[in-house]
C-alpha cells in the first residue's frame, strides 16, 4: 500500500474527490477530460494544495490529515513531481537543473553531480548537460523535466504528461525507462498506448471525481463515458517483426506494409476492421476467423469486440450488426488491409 | 493563399520619425550637460578636484548614498514581497504611501522627516528617551534618513514588479522535488529576482546620490557629516564659486555614468538572455 488516500479538496469553486489505493512499485494512470482535475489530484498527492477533508498517506507516512492538523510541506513527502508545462529553473543549466533534487536531499556537490549525469544518460540529454533551458526545445526540456524529477530517486515519482511533446522514438524510449523505473508511480496521460503498456491501474476521472478504476482491460471491457470509449478504442497487438510479417505472441501472422525486425507494436483504429460470414474474397491481406465477445450498441454504431485469435474492437453501423447477425459468441471473418496497421519498434 | 504575393520582409531600416525623436530626446537630455562641460574650466579642474573640501563632500556623498541604497534593499525587499505576494485591506494605501516620496518635493519630505524624527519629533523624543539619541539632525545617519526616505520607492517599484513577473510555480516545482523555504528562498527566488534587485539597488542608489532637498531640509547642512556634492554644488553656486560647482558638478556627473554603465547589465540584462556559456544547438 505505498499510496492510500481519500481526497476531498478544492481550488476556487472547482472541487475533487477521489479515494486511490496503490501497490509499492505499481503504475497507476490517471485518465480524463481536459479540466477533469487530473493534474489537482496530483497536486494534492504533491503536498501543494491543501486537502479539505480525508487523509493521505504516502510510503506509510501520514502526509495530510486536516482532522489531526497534519499537512506535511511537499519537501518533506517521499515524492517527487514531474510538472506539466515543465518548469525548469531558468538560471540554471541542465545539469544543475537535474542535480537540484539530489543536492536539497543532501548529496555534496559532486555526488549530485553524478547522479544528474546518470539520468541525463538515460533520458539521452547528457551531451547538452551544459546548456540552459531557453536553449532547449520543448521534447528537450521534457526528458530534462524527466530526469529532474527521477534523480531526486523518490518513493513516489508524480509525473504530468510525461511524454507529450517527444516524436515518436523518443517516446519509446522514455516509456521503456518509465517502465523500467520501478518505485511507484503515477502518471498522467492521454495515450493510449503509454496507457496499455504502463498501467497497473487506470483511473478515470471527469469532473472532480473518479468514475472508474481497474486495469486498462477492464475499463476498455466496459467503459463508463463515451469519452473514455473512445480514448481507449484503439487496437493494440504485440509481436516479433520479421519483415513485413509480424508473429503475434499467440502465432498468429499479420501482415504488414512496414518492414521492420525485432519486436513490435501494431496498432489499427477501430474502424479498420471489415466484418462477413463467408469468407472474404478482398484485397485485405489479413483474414480470420473470429468470435464476438461482446456487443456494445452506441448511438447509430455498435463496437463488436472479438477475441480469439486477434483481440480486437471494431466498429460497425447497425445495419451491419443485423445483417451478419452478430450476437455474442456468433462466429464470422474479419478482414484488415495491411496498409490500415502501424508497426513500430516496441 | 499561395496566389497572394509573399509577405514583405520586415524593414531593415529603422523608421525615420521614431529615429528622429529619439534623437531629440537624447538631445534634450545631454544639452544641458554639454552646456555645462562647456563651461568648465579645464586648466584649472585638478587643482579644485584636489582641495580638501571637494574630497570630503565626495567621501559623505559615496558614503550616505551607498548607505542609502542598502536601508532600501534591506529594508524595501520584504517590502516589495509583502505588496507582490499578500493580498491584504488597504495594500492599495500602502502601496500608494510607499510610492509617495516619488511624487512629493523633497523639501516637503525633508520637513516631514523633521517633524517625526526630529528633536521635538513623534519618534524623535522616543528615541531620545529610550536610547539617549539626542538627534538624528546634523549627522551622517540623519543624512542617510533623508536620503533613503527618496530612494527607497525606486528599489521597492522595481523589486515588486520582479516578483511580479516571477512564476511562483517554479517556487513550488523546487519543494515538490525536495527543496524547503530556505533553499527556495537562497537558490530560486533570490537567483531569479537578481537582475531586478540589481536594478532597483542601482535606481535607488542613484536616487540617493543626487539627493538634495530633503538632506538639506531634515540633516543640514555640515561639513564632513551631511554635506553631499549635491550641497556642496549649491552651496558653491551661492558663495559666488561658480567655477568650484561646476567642477564638483562634473565630478558627481562622471562617478553617476562610470557607476551606470559599469552596472548596465545588471540592470537591463535579464538572466535569460545572458549568451549562454555554451555552444548552441538545433533542437532536435
Amino acid at each position: 500500500m505505498n499510496i492510500q488516500a481519500e481526497i476531498q479538496a478544492a481550488v476556487g469553486a472547482f472541487c475533487i474527490q477521489a479515494v486511490i489505493d496503490t501497490q509499492s512499485g505499481s503504475c497507476t494512470v490517471i485518465v480524463g477530460p481536459n479540466g477533469a482535475g487530473k493534474t489537482t489530484l496530483i497536486h494534492v498527492l504533491a503536498g501543494l494544495i491543501p486537502l479539505r477533508k480525508g487523509k493521505v498517506v504516502l510510503a506509510g507516512q501520514v502526509v495530510d490529515n486536516p482532522a489531526r492538523n497534519i499537512r506535511v510541506p511537499p519537501n518533506h513527502r517521499p515524492i517527487a513531481l514531474q510538472t506539466q508545462p515543465n518548469l525548469l529553473f531558468p538560471h540554471l543549466n541542465v545539469i544543475e537543473n537535474v542535480a537540484f533534487g539530489a543536492r536539497c536531499s543532501g548529496l555534496n556537490t559532486r555526488l549530485a553531480r553524478q547522479r544528474a549525469e546518470k539520468w541525463l544518460h538515460k533520458v539521452g540529454m547528457a551531451d547538452m548537460a551544459n546548456l540552459f533551458p531557453t536553449h532547449l526545445s520543448s521534447g528537450q526540456a521534457q526528458r530534462v523535466g524527466l530526469a529532474r524529477a527521477a534523480a531526486c530517486q523518490p518513493n513516489i515519482l508524480l509525473l504530468d504528461e510525461p511524454l507529450t511533446s517527444l516524436d515518436a522514438e523518443t517516446r519509446t524510449n522514455m516509456r521503456h525507462l518509465l517502465t523500467d523505473i520501478k518505485t511507484t508511480r503515477v502518471l498522467i496521460t492521454h495515450d493510449p498506448i503509454e496507457i496499455r503498456l504502463l498501467a497497473d491501474q487506470l483511473l478515470v476521472m471527469e469532473k472532480g471525481e473518479i468514475i472508474q478504476a481497474g486495469t486498462p482491460e477492464e475499463v476498455a471491457a466496459d467503459p463508463r463515458t463515451q469519452w473514455t470509449a473512445k480514448l481507449l478504442d484503439i487496437n493494440l497487438l504485440t509481436g516479433t517483426a520479421t519483415g513485413t510479417e509480424v508473429t503475434l505472441n499467440n502465432g498468429f501472422i499479420l501482415t504488414t506494409t512496414t518492414p521492420l525486425t525485432g519486436p513490435v507494436l501494431i496498432t489499427f483504429p477501430p474502424t479498420a476492421v471489415t466484418l462477413s460470414t463467408a469468407e472474404p474474397h478482398t484485397s485485405a491481406r489479413n483474414t480470420w476467423q473470429a468470435q464476438v465477445a461482446r456487443i456494445q450498441p452506441e448511438g447509430d454504431r455498435v463496437r463488436v469486440i472479438l477475441d480469439t485469435p486477434i483481440p480486437c474492437r471494431v466498429w460497425v453501423t447497425l445495419q451491419a450488426v443485423n445483417e451478419l447477425r452478430l450476437n455474442t459468441g456468433t462466429r464470422c471473418w474479419a478482414a484488415l488491409k495491411a496498409s490500415e496497421l502501424t508497426v513500430r519498434n516496441a | 493563399m499561395s496566389d497572394r504575393p509573399a509577405p514583405k520582409e520586415p524593414a531593415r531600416q529603422p523608421p525615420i520619425i521614431i529615429v528622429v525623436i529619439a534623437a531629440i530626446a537624447v538631445a534634450v537630455l545631454a544639452l544641458p550637460l554639454i552646456g555645462l562641460l562647456q563651461r568648465t574650466p579645464w586648466p584649472s579642474l585638478g587643482s579644485t578636484l584636489g582641495k580638501a573640501s571637494t574630497l570630503e563632500a565626495l567621501r559623505v556623498s559615496v558614503v550616505v548614498s551607498i548607505l542609502a541604497a542598502t536601508v532600501s534593499v534591506v529594508l524595501g525587499l520584504p517590502l516589495a514581497w509583502v505588496l507582490a505576494r499578500l493580498s491584504f485591506r488597504g495594500r492599495a494605501l500602502v502601496r500608494a504611501v510607499v510610492l509617495l516620496p516619488m511624487v512629493l518635493p523633497p523639501v516637503v519630505g525633508g520637513i516631514a522627516l523633521f517633524f517625526a524624527l526630529g528633536r521635538r519629533g513623534l519618534v524623535g523624543r522616543a528615541l531620545q528617551n529610550a536610547f539617549g539619541v539626542d538627534t538624528l539632525i546634523g549627522t551622517t545617519a540623519g543624512a542617510v534618513i533623508a536620503a533613503a526616505f527618496v530612494s527607497m520607492p525606486f528599489f521597492v517599484i522595481t523589486a515588486e514588479a520582479g516578483l511580479r513577473q516571477l512564476d511562483p510555480r517554479l517556487e513550488s516545482a523546487a519543494a515538490t522535488l525536495g527543496a524547503g523555504r530556505w533553499t527556495v528562498l537562497r537558490r530560486i527566488t533570490l537567483p531569479l529576482l537578481a537582475p531586478s534587485l540589481a536594478a532597483g539597488a542601482t535606481l535607488s542608489w542613484a536616487r540617493a546620490l543626487g539627493e538634495f532637498g530633503a538632506t538639506i531640509t531634515f540633516a543640514g547642512n555640515h561639513p564632513g557629516r551631511t554635506r553631499t556634492l549635491p550641497l556642496a554644488i549649491a552651496q558653491a553656486n551661492e558663495s559666488a564659486e561658480p567655477e568650484a560647482a561646476i567642477v564638483m558638478a562634473v565630478l558627481l556627473i562622471g562617478v553617476s555614468l562610470v557607476v551606470l554603465i559599469g552596472l548596465r547589465h545588471r540592470w537591463i540584462t535579464p538572466y535569460a538572455h545572458k549568451p549562454a556559456n555554451s555552444p548552441q544547438t538545433s533542437p532536435s
